[in-house]
Formats: structure tokens, sequence, C-alpha cells
């Protein structure tokens, strides 16, 4: 049974005390400030360290901020963000309860029917009031039996600071540390909760692990933090996200993902990005700026990003592998859709430090409507990193003339053993192929979606099974009146 | 009852009138053959009949299956019973051939009310009509067309009219690029569909192909027009004498 199914039948479970307990809310202030700084930190019950090392971030991001640093290289548009008008505490993230299924977008509504969601689950993505709730308690509490039994440690981050402030001290920051970006800074230094994970040495994680696992999950907020650490030998694969889309009122996210892998270890994470991107128009939709980046630490490591962006109004996220122990290997596996006017930068960053290390990229990207999409890679050889190996594969597929294309390919050798691939192609989804498919009886609408999965394949068959089939129905809903 | 009906079909593409006027009338289980030079319109009114959008009937009418063909689209043509087979078929990357073939058939059934096969049901009848056509079996998994030869992807358009089961074939220029191995394969996987509930149209360029596809009547189409018909031994003569022969006008201007 895949893990998939397991919820699915979770949900549709009835609650058992047939009641809920109305959250109050415990919001601060908009505005950042020290003081905000401070609160968060006691209001979480956070140690002396992560007090000091949140200040420390908070005082490089004024810093930034006074200089109007925010990064503008982007190929991405937007208005100036207020960041003196965010709410930067608020637990759990008031959202507004709607009555029933009735208030919310219908048009939402056809989508989770499509994805094939159950009610109950609809109800709670859709942010509606659910007296049957998916009882995460004991989802949580069964998984983490199984996990506790292989030793594997895996909760919330205020869970992990409580219960492991070693790990948490010694690995948080040192993959993206807080001077890394100004989001990046930002995020260090009012980051409300997110996921930690540490898998011992020789351990093969049991089970693929899910951000639905964790206790209030869909609080996560806008400032997340994940950080998960696969010790010598071990084995972790993570899936973040949900194909469903996610009712968010806030604008701007900005999370931080880190991962290390020690010696022989291998970390797979897998995203599905599916938030709200805006109506047709472009009103709206969530602002998406990540730092995510990988840490080969060890030798024969090997870290391995694969994601599916088809959500948010603009996506600024570069997954990326620092290759630092030999023989190590980074992987990227991307596809990003941009229908409407959603706009997305998003790429890699592969830096070869040890020795014989590879790393291989494959982004597809994809525009429709009067979407903008851009992929930006950097590939770095240091001079130490003899016989490293990198391949890339860069595709783009067109659909319309209203949309764009763009491709920025920064590859950087510094030494003469390096062996570097790169494949770029750019082409608009023929009217030949629609047509053809048409002929042999196949509608336009799933002509279209076959031959974009099939653009997609290298990608999708990356992704853990259950979620490739989400991904593909995700990709035709997203693309749907798109197309003639 | 006739199978397709055209009556003074005129047509355009690109705001370029190519068909002026044609008139063909179908019976079920007939073989009929469309010969023509190039440039005199074959391919468009292969297109028109498959209901290619960028093709725009001007005038005249169409019935098929005792409907109005012109109010199909495409792939509701294709599940009422027409078949095109392509000149230049289409390659589409990263879709294997068998998932293709197993979409557009349940299509195809469900239009008909019928039951939707699963890939056990499916992979058997597909293997047999890849046998029929003497494709290896490594096509199967292949992505539609990529990387296939000139031959093999005329070969395969056959495995996907075999699959498919139309009322209706249309055959555009399907040796085109063949050798003569090749197109004897061909030609037996055709004529082994030939019924009395099946007609086809076949489209060529040269008398060649219908030595082995025996066609019942051929219509001599030029600059849009259809200027002689008949029985299969027009074929012969068109290859003696050439096209200036059926079409005076075409032989004064040379």
């Amino acid at each position: 049974m895949s893990s998939v199914d397991q919820i699915q039948d979770l949900t549709k479970q009835e609650y058992k005390w047939g009641f809920v307990t109305s959250v109050e809310e415990d919001r601060l202030p908009a505005g950042l400030n020290e003081d905000v700084i401070r609160a968060i930190a006691a209001k979480k019950g956070e140690p002396e360290f992560m007090l000091e090392w949140r200040l420390k971030a908070y005082r490089h991001w004024a810093s930034l901020e006074a200089r109007q640093a925010e990064p503008k290289w982007a190929n991405v548009h937007y208005p100036p963000i207020d960041y003196q008008a965010i709410t930067y505490y608020s637990a759990p993230k008031a959202k507004k309860e709607l009555k029933s299924l009735e208030e919310v977008d219908p048009e939402i509504l056809d989508t989770y029917a499509k994805l094939g969601i159950p009610l109950h689950e609809q109800k709670l993505l859709a942010g509606v009031a659910v007296d049957a709730v998916f009882d995460s308690v004991s989802v949580a509490t069964t998984f983490k039996a199984k996990l506790a039994e292989a030793g594997v440690i895996f909760c919330s981050f205020s869970e992990a600071v409580k219960n492991h402030p070693d790990l948490v001290r010694k690995y948080l920051g040192s993959v993206v540390p807080y001077t890394d970006n100004f989001f990046a800074s930002l995020n260090s230094a009012v980051f409300s909760d997110g996921s930690f994970c540490y898998v011992p040495k020789g351990v093969r994680c049991p089970m693929e692990l899910s951000t639905y696992f964790r206790i209030n999950a869909q609080n996560t907020g806008q400032f997340e933090r994940t950080l998960i650490i696969a010790d010598e030998g071990a084995y972790v694969s993570y899936l973040e996200g949900c194909t469903a889309p996610v009712r968010d009122e806030n604008q701007l996210h900005a999370a931080v993902v880190e991962l290390i892998a020690h010696d022989n270890a291998t970390i797979k994470y897998s995203t599905v990005q599916n938030w709200y991107p805006g109506d047709k128009e472009g009103k709206g939709g969530i602002y998406n700026f990540v730092t995510k980046r990988g840490k080969c630490l060890g030798k024969n490591s090997k870290i391995s990003w694969t994601q599916v962006e088809t959500g948010s109004a603009i996506t600024w996220k570069y997954p990326s592998c620092i290759l630092q122990g030999d023989n190590s290997v980074g992987e990227f596996y991307s596809v990003a859709l941009t229908n409407n006017y959603q706009q997305a930068d998003t790429g890699t960053k592969m830096i070869h430090i040890g020795k014989n290390t590879r790393s291989t990229v494959v982004s597809k990207g994809i525009s429709a409507g009067h979407g903008q999409n851009t992929y930006r890679g950097g590939v770095k050889i240091l001079k130490g990193a003899k016989g490293a190996r990198n391949y890339t594969q860069c595709d783009s597929l067109l659909i319309g003339d209203k949309c764009g294309a763009h491709t920025f390919p920064y590859i950087e050798v510094r030494n003469s053993t390096a062996r570097m691939e790169h494949e770029a192609s750019t082409s608009k989804i023929g009217e030949d192929q629609i047509f053809y498919l048409q002929q042999r009886g196949i509608s336009k609408e799933e002509a279209v979606s076959m031959i974009i999965n099939g653009f997609c394949k290298a990608v999708f068959r990356e992704l853990p099974m259950e979620f490739a089939v989400e991904a593909q129905k995700l990709l035709s809903i997203s693309l749907e009146g798109s197309v003639g | 009852m006739s199978l397709l009906e055209i009556k003074n079909l005129h047509a355009s593409v690109n705001g370029i009138e190519i068909l002026k006027g044609i008139d063909l009338t179908i019976n079920p289980g007939e073989v009929h053959s469309i010969m023509g030079p190039n440039g005199s319109g074959k391919s468009t009114l292969a297109g028109v009949l498959a209901r290619r959008e960028s093709y725009a009937v001007t005038r005249g009418q169409i019935t098929f299956n005792n409907k109005d063909l012109l109010e199909m689209k495409p792939e509701e043509a294709a599940c009422e019973g027409l078949f095109l087979a392509f000149q230049y078929p289409v390659e589409i990357p990263g879709i294997s051939n068998a998932y293709f073939l197993r979409t557009a058939l349940n299509a195809v059934r469900k239009y008909r009310g019928q039951d939707e096969l699963d890939a056990m049901d499916f992979l058997p009848l597909l293997r047999d009509r890849m046998r029929l056509l003497e494709m290896d079996e490594k096509f199967l998994n292949r992505p539609v067309n990529e990387g296939f030869s000139g031959g093999e992807k005329k070969r395969n358009e056959i495995v996907q009219m075999a699959v498919l089961d139309p009322t209706l074939a249309v055959l555009d220029e399907t040796d085109s690029g063949l050798d003569i191995d090749a197109l004897k394969v061909v030609a037996h996987g055709v004529n082994s569909m030939r019924s009395k509930d099946r007609s086809f149209l076949v489209i060529t360029h040269y008398q060649r192909l219908l030595d082995y596809i025996v066609p019942d009547f051929v219509h001599v189409l030029v600059n849009g027009k259809i200027v002689k018909s008949g029985g299969k031994e027009l074929a012969l003569e068109l290859e003696e004498k050439g096209y200036g022969w059926a079409e005076p006008e075409l032989a004064g201007r040379r």
C-alpha cells in the first residue's frame, strides 16, 4: 500500500471525538525589529543559541534591507515588498475559516475533483472547518513508532530545537548560512517552523518521508525551514508538497532547505509545488522565494533534487549541490510550468569541489499563456575537482505566442580534466503533433497533455511512483484552456 | 448507401484555393485511388477529410457515415472511422508507441460505446498487428516515430490503421520513401485488411503502388479538380502517357 493510499484511507475515517477545538489566535503585530525576533524565540521557548543566531541573521538582513540589497538579478518582476507590513509570527497561522465547501472557489474544487482528492481532505486543503478532521496525531504516532524503531528522527523543527539541540546547533546554517542571501537571511531571522530529519549511520529510512506525516503540516507558514541529515551510509527519500492547490493568504514565502549527506549517504528530495498562481489576469498568487541547497559532505555521497513546479505567481528557486566529498554525485531534475501571468526563474548550481564528482542537470521548462520561464544554472568546477563531470540538458517548450522561455547557463571550469556537456533546445508545441494525435481519436486537450508528459518524461521517472502520476495530472490541469 | 460523398468541394490553404470543385463517392468495400502530379491538391484533399483546421473549406459538402463531416473535429472524424495514414508521420518524444496506440484505441472505443481495453488485453492485439507488418517488438516501447527510418514510420502508420479498424482509410503517399520490399510488406498489410465493410482512398504519385494494392477505381486529380475517372487500367495508361494526356489543358501549357 502506498503512503498516499494510506493517507487517503485515514482521511476517510470518521473523526472519533466529533468536535473541533478552535485555535486561539496568537499573533504579533506587523513589522520586523529585534523585539519581534526576541518575541518569536520566547514564544517558541527556544534556547539561547537559537535567539543569538536569529538576531545575527536579523542584523545581517536589516543591513541588506537598508542598502536595498534585495536580489534584482532574477528575470522576474513584481512591485516592491513592504517588509514592515508583514506579520512574522502567528501560531498556528490564522486562516479565515470557511463554513462549507460552497464558499471555496469552484475552480479550486474542480481541481480537487480532477485530482481525486477525498472530500474530507478537500475541506482541509481549502481551509474549511471540518467536523471529521484528519487525525494527524495518530498518523504521526504510527509512523513515528516505525521510524523510531529504525532510529530515524523526524519531527517539526521546533521539536528538534527542544529535543535535539546539539544536532540543530551543529548543522543549522552549515549549508545555507544566514548571510547567504536576502531571503535566506530573512528566513533565518523569523522562521516559524519546518521539518527536521536525521537518519543515523547505516540506516535506510524504511519509508518515504513526507510533510503529510508531520503534525500541523498545514500550518507551517510562510517562513519554513527544513534540515535533513543523512549520516554515513544512510538513505532517505523526502517528499515535499502537495499536488492540490493549498489555500493560503500569505503572499511572500521565503523558505530554506538544507541537506547534508555524509560518506556513502544518499538524500533524494522531491517537490511538487502547486501554490496559488494568481488568477488568469495575473492578480494575486504566491511569491515563492526559496533557498534550497544540499552538501555532499562525505565521499561517495549523493543528493538528488526532483521538482515539479506548477504553482506560485513568481518562483525564485535554485536547488543546488555542493559536491565536497570525493566521488560525490549531485542531480537536479526539474519541470517548471508557467501559464497565464506566472513567472519562474529557476534552475540549479552544481559546485564541484571533490575529485571525480559528477552532476546531472535535466530541466524542462514549459511556458503557456503570458508565462515567462527562465532556466538559470551554474556549474562550477573548482581547482581540486580532478575528473569532474557535468551533463546538463535544458529544454524549453512554448505553447502559444505570448509566452517566453529564457536560458542562462553559467559554466566556470578551473580544472582542465573536467568534462562538461551541455544540451539545450527550445521548441513550440507542434500543431502537427496535436493534429496527428487528434487524427487517431484523441481529444485536443488530451493530445496536449500527452505531448507535455512526453516532454517531461525524463523528470517524471525520477519521482516516486504516486507522485509521478499526480504530477502528470497536475500538468494537464494547469494547462487547461491554454491551447485552442 | 455510400460511405463517403464529396460534393463540389472547394478548399483553401493560407488563402490560396487548392481544391476547386471535387465530386467523389465511395461505397463500402471499395478501393479508390487518387493520382495526380505534385501540387494538384492530393494531400490537401486528405487533410480536409481528416479535418485539419488550417485547411478552410469554402464551398461544398462532405457526408461520411450519413453525417456532416465538415461539422466534425479531427478526433470525431477519427472516432467515426476515418483514418489517415500520414505522408510525413509525426514524432512524439517520450510517449511509447504502445501507450499512444492504446490511448487512441480506447478513445475510439469509448466513442463507439465499447469497453476500454487494459494493457493486458491490448498488447496481444498490438503484437499481432505488428507481426502483420513485420515490425520488431522493440517498437512497442520506443517513442512514437522517434528515430524511426522512413520505411518504419510508414509501416507504423499501417500498424495503427490495423489496430484502430477504420471504415475509411486514407493513405496519403504511403509509398513515398519505401523500397520495394517495404512496399510489398505495407501492401500486404493493407490487402489483408480489405473487406466489404472497409473502404480505402489511396493517394499516390506513382502507379507502382497500385500493382500491389489494386484499386477498383482510379481518379486523376489535376489542379484541384478530378479530370478523369476510370477503372484500374487507367493507372497503367497514365503511367504510359503522363498526366498531360489526362488533362489536355495542362499539356497545352507546356
